[in-house]
C-alpha cells in the first residue's frame, strides 16, 4: 500500500504548505501595515509572501498527464515576462512624483484587473475548466476594475473631465443588467463552444464599457473612494481565478484584499458622511449649492499684510489641500512653519481625512517635507480649537473647509464633516484663482468677512511669505 | 437549485475560507489611523496582484509544441500579457508602498 506522500509527491505537499505560509504572510503584512511603527516591515512581509508563492509555483506546480512541473521553455518565457514587468513596475514606482502617487496606485490596480480578466478569458476556453461561473465572474469583475481604474487614473491625472448627466445613471443601470444577463445567459445556454467563445468576448467588451460608464460620472472628492472600491474588485477577481485553480493562496489573498478594500471604502464614505450608494449614483453635478444666494465680495490681502498677520499671531492652523500637492509646496510650507515657530507662533496642520486625492494624501506629502507627526492634527481634534485660532491658512483646499457642508442642506456636500475654518478669528485662503473646488460647488468661506484671499500658485505665494516674514 | 447546492458542496472548503477571510479582512483593517490609509490601500493593491500565480500556472503549462493548434498561440500571448500586468501590479505596488513608508520612517528621530 502506498503512503499518501508517495501518491501525491512531496513537492505537491510543500507547494500547498508554501501557499499556507504565503497567506499567513499576507495577513501579517497587512496587519503590520496598519500601524505606523511596523508599516514598512509589513509591506516587506507581504512582498515576501508573494515571492514565496511565485517561486514555489514555478518550481513545484504540476499539471497535465503525466503530471509534469513547468518545462524549461515555458520557464524562460515566464521569467522573461516577470523580468520585464518587474523592471517597468519598479522604475515607474521609483521615478514618479509624490503628487502623482494616487494616479499610480490606480494604474497598478488597472494592470492587476487586466491580468485577472486575461487569465479568466483564457481559462474560459479551457475544456478542463469546470468552474464556468467563477471564470465569468473573474472576467467581468477584472475588466470592470481595469477600465474603471484607467478612467480613475485619467481623472486624477487631469487628462479627463467629469462628465455627468442624469441619463448616465440609467445607462449605467442598463449596462449593469446587460453584464449580469450576459453571465446568466452564458451559464445556462447550450450553445456550442464556438458560439460561447464569441459571446465571451462580447461580455468582455460590455464589462469594459461598464467600467468606464461606472466611474465616468463619479467625480469630485469621491475619487479616493472609487480607487479603494476598484482595488477591492481586483482582489475579488483574483480570488475568482483562484477558484479555477483551486489555489488557496489566490483565494485567500484575493478575498482578504477584497474585504479589506471594501472596509477601507466604507471607512472613507463614513469620513464624508455619505453612503457608498450615494457616492456611486449620486454623482456631484455642478452648481447645486446656493446658486440663488448672494455671493458677496472677495477681499484680497497683500503678502506683506499676510506676513504681519501671521507673525503676530499666537496660534496658526494650516489647512493643506490638493493645491499644495499640485504646487509641490510642502517644503516651503514647512519652511514657513519653522520660521513662524521660531518667532514664537504655535503652528499646527489640520488634516481632513479626504483632503487631496486620496485619504492620507496630505500626511504622505507633509511627511516628505519632514513635518513632524505631532504637528499633523486630525479634523475632530482640531475643530474644538478653531475659535481660539488666530489665523487659519487654507492652502489649496476647498471643499473640506466649505461651510455649505454644515449650513446648506441643498448642497451636494451637505453633511460632510469639515474643518471649521470659518470659526477662526482670521482666515487666509491661498488659491490659484476663483475656480471652484473639485466638487465644483461655490465656497462661501471665501466671501466670509474674516477671509482674505491670496491668489497665486501656492509655492510662489508661500515663498514670498517666507521672504516677507524674514524681513519683518 | 440543485446546481447551487452542488456548487456549495463542491467548493465547501473554499467557501469556508472566504467567509472567515472576509471577517479577517474587516478585523485587520478596522482602527487604522488615516495617516496610513494611502500606503495601506497601495499595499493591499499589491497583494491583489496574487493573480500572477494564475499567470504562472497558465503560461507554465501552455503546450509550446502545438502552438498552431486552435487558439493555443493566442492564449499563450494573452497569458504572457497577464503575467506582465500581474508582475507590474505586484512589483510596482510593493515598491511604491515602500517608497511612501520610507518617508514616514525618515520622520522618526
Amino acid at each position: 500500500m502506498n503512503t499518501l506522500v508517495e501518491t501525491i509527491s512531496r513537492g505537491d505537499i510543500i507547494l500547498e504548505f508554501s501557499y499556507l505560509l504565503a497567506a499567513i504572510f499576507f495577513v501579517i503584512g497587512l496587519k503590520m501595515l496598519s500601524h505606523p511603527d511596523s508599516a514598512r516591515r509589513g509591506n516587506l512581509w507581504a512582498a515576501a509572501g508573494m515571492l514565496l508563492a511565485m517561486v514555489t509555483t514555478l518550481v513545484l506546480h504540476r499539471e497535465g498527464d503525466p503530471l509534469t512541473t513547468v518545462k524549461t521553455g515555458n520557464l524562460i518565457i515566464i521569467l522573461a515576462a516577470i523580468a520585464v514587468g518587474s523592471v517597468v513596475g519598479a522604475v515607474v514606482a521609483r521615478k514618479v512624483k509624490m503628487t502623482a502617487m494616487p494616479q499610480l496606485v490606480s494604474l497598478f490596480n488597472a494592470s492587476g484587473g487586466a491580468a485577472s480578466a486575461l487569465v479568466a478569458l483564457i481559462e474560459f476556453s479551457n475544456p478542463e475548466n469546470q468552474s464556468a461561473l467563477v471564470t465569468l465572474l473573474g472576467l467581468v469583475i477584472g475588466s470592470i476594475a481595469f477600465s474603471g481604474s484607467v478612467i480613475a487614473y485619467g481623472k486624477l491625472d487631469g487628462k479627463m473631465k467629469d462628465i455627468f448627466a442624469k441619463w448616465m445613471s440609467y445607462v449605467n443601470l442598463l449596462f449593469m443588467f446587460a453584464v449580469i444577463a450576459g453571465v446568466v445567459f452564458l451559464m445556462i445556454t447550450n450553445a456550442p463552444m464556438e458560439t460561447k467563445q464569441v459571446l465571451v468576448y462580447a461580455l468582455l467588451g460590455l464589462s469594459l464599457v461598464y467600467g468606464i460608464t461606472f466611474v465616468m460620472p463619479i467625480g469630485g472628492a469621491d475619487m479616493p473612494v472609487v480607487i479603494s472600491l476598484l482595488n477591492s474588485f481586483t482582489g475579488i477577481a483574483a480570488a475568482m481565478a483562484g477558484f479555477i485553480y483551486q489555489n488557496q493562496a489566490m483565494i485567500l489573498g484575493g478575498i482578504f484584499v477584497g474585504a479589506a478594500g471594501m472596509i477601507l471604502t466604507l471607512l472613507m464614505c463614513k469620513a464624508m458622511n455619505r453612503s457608498l450608494l450615494n457616492v456611486i449614483i449620486g454623482a456631484f453635478g455642478g452648481g447645486g449649492a446656493g446658486s440663488d444666494k448672494e455671493a458677496g465680495t472677495i477681499k484680497e490681502v497683500t503678502v506683506t499684510d499676510a506676513a504681519v498677520l501671521l507673525s503676530y499671531s499666537s496660534k496658526v492652523v494650516i489647512v493643506p489641500g490638493y493645491g499644495l500637492a499640485v504646487a509641490q509646496a510642502q517644503h516651503v510650507c514647512n519652511e514657513m512653519e519653522k520660521l513662524l515657530e521660531s518667532n514664537g507662533v504655535e503652528v499646527k496642520y489640520a488634516i481632513h481625512p479626504v483632503a487631496g486625492r486620496m485619504p492620507g494624501h496630505m500626511n504622505v506629502l507633509l511627511a516628505e517635507a519632514d513635518v513632524p507627526y505631532d504637528k499633523l492634527v486630525e479634523m475632530d481634534e482640531i475643530n474644538p480649537d478653531m475659535p481660539n485660532t488666530d489665523v487659519v491658512v487654507v492652502i489649496g483646499a476647498n471643499d473640506v473647509v466649505n461651510p455649505a457642508a454644515f449650513d446648506d442642506p441643498s448642497s451636494p456636500i451637505y453633511g460632510m464633516p469639515i474643518i471649521k475654518a470659518y470659526e477662526a478669528k482670521n482666515i487666509i485662503v491661498m488659491k490659484r484663482g476663483m475656480g471652484k473646488g473639485y466638487a465644483a460647488i461655490e465656497n462661501f468661506l471665501f466671501y466670509d468677512e474674516k477671509t482674505r484671499m491670496l491668489f497665486g500658485n501656492a509655492r510662489d505665494s508661500l515663498q514670498k511669505l517666507v521672504t516677507e516674514i524674514k524681513s519683518l | 437549485m440543485d446546481t447551487i447546492l452542488e456548487f456549495f458542496y463542491a467548493n465547501k472548503e473554499a467557501i469556508f475560507i472566504i467567509a472567515l477571510t472576509i471577517f479577517l479582512g474587516i478585523e485587520v483593517i478596522s482602527n487604522v489611523p488615516s495617516v496610513l490609509h494611502t500606503p495601506l490601500m497601495s499595499g493591499a493593491n499589491a497583494i491583489s496582484g496574487v493573480i500572477i500565480i494564475g499567470g504562472i500556472i497558465l503560461v507554465g503549462h501552455a503546450d509550446l509544441n502545438n502552438l498552431n493548434q486552435g487558439s493555443n498561440l493566442l492564449n499563450l500571448i494573452l497569458g504572457i500579457f497577464a503575467l506582465f500586468f500581474g508582475t507590474l501590479n505586484v512589483v510596482g505596488g510593493f515598491v511604491v508602498t515602500d517608497r511612501m513608508l520610507e518617508m514616514f520612517k525618515k520622520k522618526k528621530k
